[in-house]
């Protein structure tokens, strides 16, 4: 007790998922229930001629079959898009229905045409393959700067040019103008390839009607169970929002891919409801291929401008945004609001300015992936640094030395006014890269790298350095920006009679650890033992409201929510023990879970205030029972962590393939609650970011085939393919938040996927290889190794 | 036509009436109530159902029920003996191997038959020996630490 924040308390919540007892979507059974079967379309484009189901209906032991038809007919619309980014001429966003079935026309491989309930799942899959559907098919396309050129084929035949809106941000005459003025000028064109991002559990959903009450229940694999009522309830069926209970349990990994409302979820309420039964519904790992909200696939073109010095004077930005088939549920902010605004880096460059256009495209729909927006930010930015240190004959680390915002601490200096909208909280960039460097015995490895390329070895060393913004967001301030939902975060702190603490938190864990951290956090603030306190999160039945998990917003916004009740519980037990003292409240003081008149021994315990605020028969006038509050924090300013990295190459001659040798990772997160939980994100995080530098990449054909449809097509990081990774830190607290805190999650996807190609680049840079198509695969490392004819 | 088939799961006798083509992972989740082993991908990749039959680390996902006809299973809920964790599962909770706790089964089964191979595995062997078994939260950075750490727990 006290003391607990800052130290690797191992989890609360292991127990259970060691032992198997862990409660996941799929695990609840339900008497009654029955099991789905979604029929796809196997096509990227094809007008639906004709459903026939009845020999699907006819089938032994299947339950029902609806179509795209059944929902039209219902007059259900489909599922909405919540963030609105607008034309740069005004015109309002190209926002099409993304339907719960199609009925008319299929959009991408994996739409949904049809569902088959049934008693058991192998039925369900019997009679799905009996439901007869005619398409006609029809010419597809799937790359985003084809898709906005005039003739080429519609994704919605009212949409012209595939073009759902136009953006730009900065100054575009000050940056063509630094550009025309500049001494050296780097450019890069690449596309940032689109990712799946394959939670190793599939999204699942139960809908389950109580036919007396008229209530619902929903069961869905979520990050964000509130707003995923809030969408379905007020956006989609028109159910009221109090008759239908959410419920997240444990959910086995997201990264994005489950913050979205899914058609699927409307399915099984819906269904629910018409059959009055409960229905399950479990994706297949090749329905979480064609389905789960894809990231990335940006097509840009990419220029920055240097004087003389190597002082950077102008950042260009041209990219073309995949979006898929429709708007998911936080598309549109994706390449605009978590991608634009975070292109001034850690680089004092005055002058910037992005264009961006975002088109549908015959693919599953894009959103935010584990980083949403900022990878690709910090992608080109230091893609380019690396390049351009190469080109004027510099040293990486000493050209973004050179250009670092100075330090600042958000208190004492004032916060950094980006020229991309943002001001960033508190930043000591050249503290990070410092560390890095020492911690990577960058002068050894320089001397390696020489020795290495003696010995014919092809050894590399790339760098990124970083900033990203996190704890999204004020929400007056994303309410301009487009956002349709607030961004803050509710907690409920309960203590209960004998002093024990309930915590119901609208963040939700789905691996993040949030049952221990914030634990620490309140048992510490306390002064009880850990044990003593239990989070929930994930019911929206007994959590008071919550926008869910991601963008590494839990511990900034939700943390500071559960701050708030905290703070106002030690406030109400002072009353009650200066009661009790028969002392004034200022004549208190609260620590080690005691309340201690000041230069006496005079103290009464939390457990004892905890009881009296329940049995109140000596008690303060006026002073309401009980001790429990509820607090929804509304954040000041987002929270901007930053990083140094450098990556550690080796390529096998022969093949082409390359080793990660070394990966260090300084981060700085602000406070930190959980070391040990801090060390794990980012290992994850730099599994994910190396991943798409080297592995994983998402293909479709040019009929719009999904040709990475498995986990034998998609390749994803396995344990051999890294090395032990060096994680350290600096602490630079974030000023505006109670804990001080900035966010962990995204930092390793963030900058590991550039310094990695910069390794690569740096060692195939003697011959002459300036870049190389992501994934680096050993094939296209070894014909750039190959292309100069050396 | 459903068999009969019986098996010893976690040192219990169990019998059932399954259709031949019934997965040996859905008989131990759907009949038998077992749902610590998990479905991750339904096609041998992702080693989420990873269960040891006769001592082997299998995939369950890819095992008919009627093959186990009269086999010896373990699952993870057979791990811990007398409410006392195995030292793998011992292991994943000290050195933090595990986030969302979706592929852990998979990974501590795998580790077992990993370890009974060679109980004192190098770094890289670790590795090799998990690459049929996928996990995404953790960079696998702290599964090899927590095998590392059975290792020398069982030493």
């Amino acid at each position: 007790m006290g003391n607990l924040i800052g130290q690797s308390v191992k989890r609360v919540e292991d127990k259970r998922f060691i032992t198997g007892k862990g409660n996941y979507v799929d695990d609840i059974k339900i008497p009654g229930m029955t099991y789905a079967q979604i029929v796809r379309s196997p096509y990227a484009h094809a007008k639906i001629v004709k459903v026939d189901t009845s020999k699907a209906e006819a089938h032994a032991g299947v339950v029902a079959v609806f179509t795209g038809k059944d929902f039209a007919d219902a007059g259900i619309g489909g599922v909405p898009c919540g963030w609105q980014v607008d034309f740069k001429n005004g015109d309002t966003m190209r926002e099409p229905p993304h339907p719960i079935l199609v009925a008319d026309k299929a959009r991408h491989v994996g739409d949904g045409v049809a569902i088959v309930i049934a008693e058991d799942r192998y039925i369900a899959k019997d009679a799905s393959e009996l439901v007869e559907v005619e398409y006609e098919v029809l010419d597809a396309v799937t790359n985003p700067a084809e898709a906005i050129k005039e003739g080429a084929p519609l994704v919605h035949d009212d949409i012209p040019n595939n073009t759902s809106f136009d953006w730009e941000l900065g100054d575009k005459v000050a940056t063509d103008e630094a550009f025309e003025n500049a001494h050296h000028i780097t450019t890069l064109e690449f596309v940032n390839q689109r990712l799946i991002p394959n939670a190793i559990e599939p999204r699942s959903a139960i809908g389950l009607y109580n036919e007396a009450t008229e209530e619902y229940t929903l069961y869905t694999s979520s990050q964000n169970p509130h707003l995923i009522r809030l969408l379905m309830c007020a956006f989609v069926l028109g159910i009221p929002e109090h008759k239908v209970r959410v419920v997240s349990p444990d959910v086995g990994g997201g990264f994005g891919s489950k913050i979205h409302h899914y058609t699927e979820e409307v399915l099984v309420i819906w269904c629910s409801k018409q059959i009055n039964r409960p229905v399950k519904w479990t994706a297949e790992r090749n329905e979480s291929f064609m389905t789960d909200c894809h990231g990335r696939d940006h097509v840009t073109k990419a220029e920055m401008a240097f004087d003389e010095e190597g002082m950077l004077l102008g950042l260009r930005i041209n990219t073309k945004a995949n979006m898929g088939a429709y708007l998911s549920t936080f598309a549109p902010a994706v390449p605009t609001y978590l991608h634009g605004t975070l292109l001034q880096g850690l680089y004092t460059t005055p002058a910037i300015h992005i264009d961006l256009t975002a088109a549908f495209t015959h693919t599953n729909v894009v959103d935010a992936y584990r980083g949403a927006g900022r990878p690709e930010a910090a992608f080109l930015i230091e893609r380019l640094m690396d390049t351009a240190a190469r080109e004027m004959n510099m040293d990486p680390a000493e050209l973004r030395r050179k250009n670092f915002i100075p330090p600042f601490d958000g208190v004492e200096q004032p916060g950094y006014q980006t020229q991309v909208a943002l001001q960033y909280d508190s930043g000591n960039y050249e503290g990070v890269l410092n560390k890095a460097l020492e911690l990577a015995d960058y002068k050894g490895l320089r001397e390696e790298q020489k020795k290495a390329r003696e010995e014919g070895r092809i050894m590399g060393i790339g760098f990124s350095t970083y900033v990203e913004a996190c704890g999204i967001a004020p929400s007056a301030l994303v309410g301009a920006l487009g956002a349709r939902a607030g961004l803050y975060e509710a907690a409920n702190v309960r203590v209960e009679p004998t002093g024990k603490v309930t915590v119901f938190t609208g963040s939700h864990s789905h691996g993040q650890g949030h049952e221990t951290t914030f634990a620490q956090i309140v048992a510490d603030n306390f002064g009880i033992p850990l044990e003593d306190v239990k989070v929930v999160h994930g019911d929206t039945a007994s959590v008071p409201f919550g926008m869910g998990t991601y963008g590494s917003r839990s511990l900034a916004v939700g943390g500071s929510a559960i701050m708030l009740s905290i703070e106002k519980i030690k406030a109400k037990g002072g009353r009650i023990a200066a009661h009790l003292l028969e002392c004034s409240v200022d004549d208190l003081e609260f620590a080690d879970g005691k309340w201690t008149v000041k230069g006496t021994d005079k103290s009464v315990g939390f457990g004892d205030v905890s009881l009296t605020a329940y049995v109140p028969h000596n008690y303060p006038d006026g002073e309401e029972p009980g001790l429990e509050f509820s607090s929804f924090y509304d954040p000041a300013n987002f929270t901007f962590p930053f990083g140094a990295h450098i990556a550690v190459v080796e390529i096998d001659k022969e093949t082409g393939k390359v080793e990660l040798k070394r990966y260090i990772a300084v981060d700085d997160v602000g406070n930190v609650i959980n070391p040990m939980i801090v060390d794990g994100q980012v290992h994850g995080g730099l599994a994910q970011g190396i991943g798409q530098a080297l592995l994983e990449g998402a293909v479709y054909d040019e009929a719009g085939q999904l040709l990475t449809g498995s986990m034998l097509d998609y390749t994803m990081p396995r344990a051999d393919d890294f090395p032990m990774f060096e994680v350290d830190r600096t602490v630079t607290p974030c000023p505006h938040n109670p804990l001080g805190v900035k966010g962990a999650g995204e930092t390793g996807t963030i900058a590991s996927t550039p310094a990695v190609v910069n390794a690569v680049i740096d060692a195939l840079s003697p011959m002459g290889v300036k870049d190389i198509r992501m994934p680096m695969t050993p094939e296209r490392v070894w014909k750039a190794m190959h292309q100069n004819g050396n | 036509m459903k068999h009969s088939i019986s098996m010893t799961v976690n040192g219990k006798e169990y019998s059932g009436e399954v259709e031949p083509r019934v997965l040996l992972v859905h008989f131990i989740r759907d009949h038998l109530g077992l749902t610590g082993t998990h479905i991750g991908c339904d096609t041998t990749q992702c080693g989420a159902c990873t269960i040891l039959m006769d001592g082997a680390a299998i995939k369950s996902c890819t095992v008919f029920a009627v093959q186990a006809e009269g086999a010896q299973i373990t699952t993870i809920e057979g791990m811990a003996s007398n409410g006392e964790l195995h030292p793998l599962q011992e292991g994943f909770h000290e050195e933090h191997g595990l986030q969302c706790g979706f592929c852990t089964p998979g990974m501590i089964m795998t580790s077992v038959e990993l370890l009974n191979q060679n109980p004192n595995p190098t770094e890289a062997e670790i590795r090799h020996g998990l690459e049929g078994n996928y996990c995404r939260c953790t960079g696998y950075h702290n599964i090899v630490k927590a095998v590392q750490y059975a290792a020398s727990k069982q030493a």
